[in-house]
């Protein structure tokens, strides 16, 4: 090694070693038109941005407040109380068998965290305006971050419902809880999904934040969430099974309660829609995305 | 083949302007009355892409248009942009967060973009948190974050108040903080948008400091500035971009000085060639008004050490008066600095004859401060009292000062205040200590 460096050295070759170091990344700008490809190399090199946009959003949310995390269980157990005095008792909605409370409650849990993921990200861009418009990273991340900001909450959550299946007596095997994973991810999907399409519409169309409300409202009564799906015959019951929430809830009745069918056709049919708005998704972020700074 | 750091070619950005229907948010019911695809082509309409068709009626303005340009590596150039709406486009585009409409930039290296203070922070996290979202940002990885975590606090100063949400911050910390996460980013490219001009004085010597290292570590600088006695002191080089082009390309003095006397409307030399289109009466008109260095030649900025000559060239027309040139120096703000005429030399006294007189007057090296100086030009005679011509603003300079030790302001790279800046003579004296 030495006499190579010695024969280089002669020959008046360039030092080798850190006098000259490896050539720099290059980055090419230029106009973009059309359909661009995903940047999905992108996403890795700045994961450590995403880890701290879900940490500013999960400390920032909690930050000088009272009861600090005790908001993450508040609302879906408040909402699961009136639901059970006025759908489980008043009008008597069926429940398949299982007490309302907790039929309303196993729905719940996975329904806040996309109603809240869905919600934050459509308008994560322009809450976001001035980061935008000032330095440059993967705008995709902000949606993301908002939904992954959902997810301590939704923890907090799942064990009071675990709490609340042990209380009622039941007690799910371990292989049916493993679907809990696969269900959360495709909620989560489903709402990156969704928020992806609003967030980059609302930076141009602004009432698009008005619409997500009542969007999410309509979406409440389309899940099976105060109501059993089995109130509805086929081949609607697939049909309705497009929508991904339905995937998701039915499955989580199913793993914790053991009520309904193991995932099968409708969780199928759930997952195919979400991958389709997700994937649509992106691709439509990306090819608006280069004009976000000029309108945010 | 030099190695390039940054090259721009034929950088062009058009934005559609128009009334307030066609621009920023639009009412969804608008596009409801459209067709679908509308939406579409509205989103490539603010890119500025090709239009097919006129159904858009509002117009387009190009904030640049055929901008081309090479920056070397360890290249410090200064971009001047007086009205400020190409800079900050041309900024945000090689900061990669808007799309040009045409042409091409490569960069070579990773990129830090400065473009304000504090970009990233959030009111309600700690300065330690803040640290690493802004850090995250700028591009740091975590570990890199972890490893400067100390170095960061120390050169801002707050130790004591790192675990404090920013909101509770005075500016002068907030700026500290921001510029002390932004100076240990270590990127090949960094791109600076007036950020020098923040905080108190120690603070900027601490900025300037760190420009001066980043400079010699090799790294790439593109600043932005509207302060030209820092464009000046900063920079190898300086583009000055007016009306979306690049008008002047070249030494960061010559560039300034160029810059601040068209401001001014006016040269380093001024002729008039016809007598009779020229300030003056029968007695004597002027010539020429021009400003040189000592070889002779005209200049329009000036190394404040070295002597400024200020030539006047009159025709003198009737013979027997007796004449005084004058000449009036006003500075930027209005301020007369002072007034000379040529009281000392061969034609005290003395009447004129017939002809062209050439009269320089000499103002020592190391006298003036640091600016723009403004020069009116006269000629009067003091007995009968007639003022031949004053014609006011003839010509201007620019006294340009570098920090390297030989002229008054030594090392020191800060503020200067003062309208003078001489080279006085010191003594310095030693003995003993008193006992007792």
């Amino acid at each position: 090694m030495t006499r190579q460096l010695n024969e280089r050295a002669a020959i008046g070759g360039p030092p080798s070693g850190p006098a000259f170091p490896d050539p720099p990344a290059i980055t090419i700008i230029q106009p973009e038109h059309g359909w661009v490809p995903l940047r999905l190399r992108e996403f890795w090199e700045f994961r450590d941005v995403l880890y701290f946009l879900v940490w500013k959003d999960i400390k920032v949310r909690y930050r000088q407040t009272l009861i600090g995390a005790a908001w993450a269980i508040i609302q879906p157990l408040t909402t699961m109380v009136v639901f059970a005095f006025f759908f489980g008792h008043l009008v008597k909605v069926p429940s398949d068998g299982l007490p309302y409370p907790l039929f309303a409650f196993a729905a719940l849990v996975p329904w806040t965290f996309f109603a809240r993921g869905l919600t934050l990200s459509s308008d994560s861009l322009v809450a976001n305006g001035h980061l935008i418009t000032k330095i440059y990273f993967p705008r995709l991340l902000l949606p993301f971050a908002r939904i992954l900001s959902g997810l301590p909450d939704l923890a907090l959550s799942f064990f009071v419902l675990l709490g609340m299946t042990y209380w009622f007596h039941i007690f799910p095997g371990l292989i049916s809880l493993l679907w809990l994973p696969a269900l959360v991810l495709l909620a989560m999907a489903t709402a990156l999904g969704v928020g992806l399409w609003l967030s980059a519409l609302n930076v141009q169309y602004r009432d698009v934040q008005h619409v997500v409300p009542f969007l999410t409202q309509l979406w409440f009564f389309a899940t099976p969430i105060a109501y059993p799906s089995s109130l509805l015959h086929e081949p609607w019951r697939t049909v309705y099974a497009l929508n991904p929430m339905v995937g998701v809830v039915e499955g989580f009745r199913w793993a914790l309660l053991a009520n309904g069918n193991p995932p099968g056709l409708v969780l199928a049919a759930s997952a195919l829609a979400a991958v389709i708005v997700l994937v649509t998704g992106a691709f439509f972020f990306q090819r608006v995305e280069g004009s976000f700074a000029d309108v945010v | 083949m030099a190695d390039i750091a940054v090259k721009v070619e034929n950088l062009g950005k058009r934005y559609r302007i128009g009334t307030a229907r066609t621009t920023g948010s639009l009412m969804l019911r608008e596009v409801v009355t459209n067709a679908l695809s509308r939406p579409f082509r509205r989103f490539s309409h603010i890119n500025g892409a090709h239009v097919k068709g006129s159904e858009i009626s509002s117009s387009y303005i190009w904030a640049l248009q055929n901008v081309s340009f090479e920056v070397p590596r360890g290249q410090i150039l200064g971009i001047i942009c007086p009205n400020g709406a190409g800079k900050s486009t041309l900024l945000k585009i090689l900061s990669r967060i808007t799309r040009p409409t045409e042409g091409r930039v490569e960069l070579h290296g990773r990129v830090a973009s400065l473009l304000e203070v504090g970009t990233g922070f959030h009111p309600e996290l700690t300065g330690r948190e803040n640290i690493y979202l802004s850090g995250s940002l700028f591009g740091m990885r975590k570990t890199e974050i972890d490893r400067k975590l100390d170095e960061i606090v120390a050169f801002a100063e707050i130790e004591k108040f790192i675990e404090t949400p920013v909101k509770h911050y005075s500016s002068g910390m907030y700026v500290r903080l921001a510029f002390a996460v932004a100076a240990h980013l270590e990127p090949e490219i960094l791109i600076l948008d007036e950020v020098l001009a923040v905080g108190d004085v120690t603070f900027q010597r601490k900025c300037l400091n760190k420009m001066e290292d980043v400079k010699q570590r090799g790294r790439t600088v593109l600043f932005v500035s509207h302060s030209m006695p820092a464009v000046t002191r900063l920079c190898d080089r300086a583009l000055l971009i007016e009306d979306g082009a690049i008008q002047q390309d070249g030494r960061a003095a010559t560039v300034t000085s160029a810059y601040l006397l068209s401001k001014l409307n006016t040269t380093a030399e001024r002729t008039w060639p016809d007598p009779a289109n020229a300030p003056g009466n029968d007695i004597a008109r002027l010539h020429r008004v021009r400003v040189c260095v000592e070889d002779g030649v005209t200049a329009a900025s000036v190394d404040i050490r070295e002597p400024i000559g200020i030539e006047m060239v009159y025709d003198v027309l009737k013979p027997g008066h007796v004449l005084l040139p004058f000449y009036r120096f006003f500075n930027e703000a209005g301020l007369c600095v002072f007034i000379a005429q040529d009281a000392g030399t061969e034609w005290r006294g003395r009447p004129r004859p017939l002809g062209r007189f050439t009269s320089v007057a000499w103002i020592p090296g190391n006298l003036l401060a640091e600016g723009t100086l403004l020069v009116s030009a006269g000629l009067y005679t003091l007995d009968p009292f007639t003022v031949h011509f004053i014609e006011k603003d003839t010509v201007a300079f620019h006294v340009i000062e570098s920090a390297d030790g030989s002229s008054a302001r030594g090392e020191w790279d800060g503020n200067w205040e003062g309208v003078f800046r001489p080279l006085l003579k010191w003594t310095t004296q030693v003995c003993p200590l008193p006992s007792g």
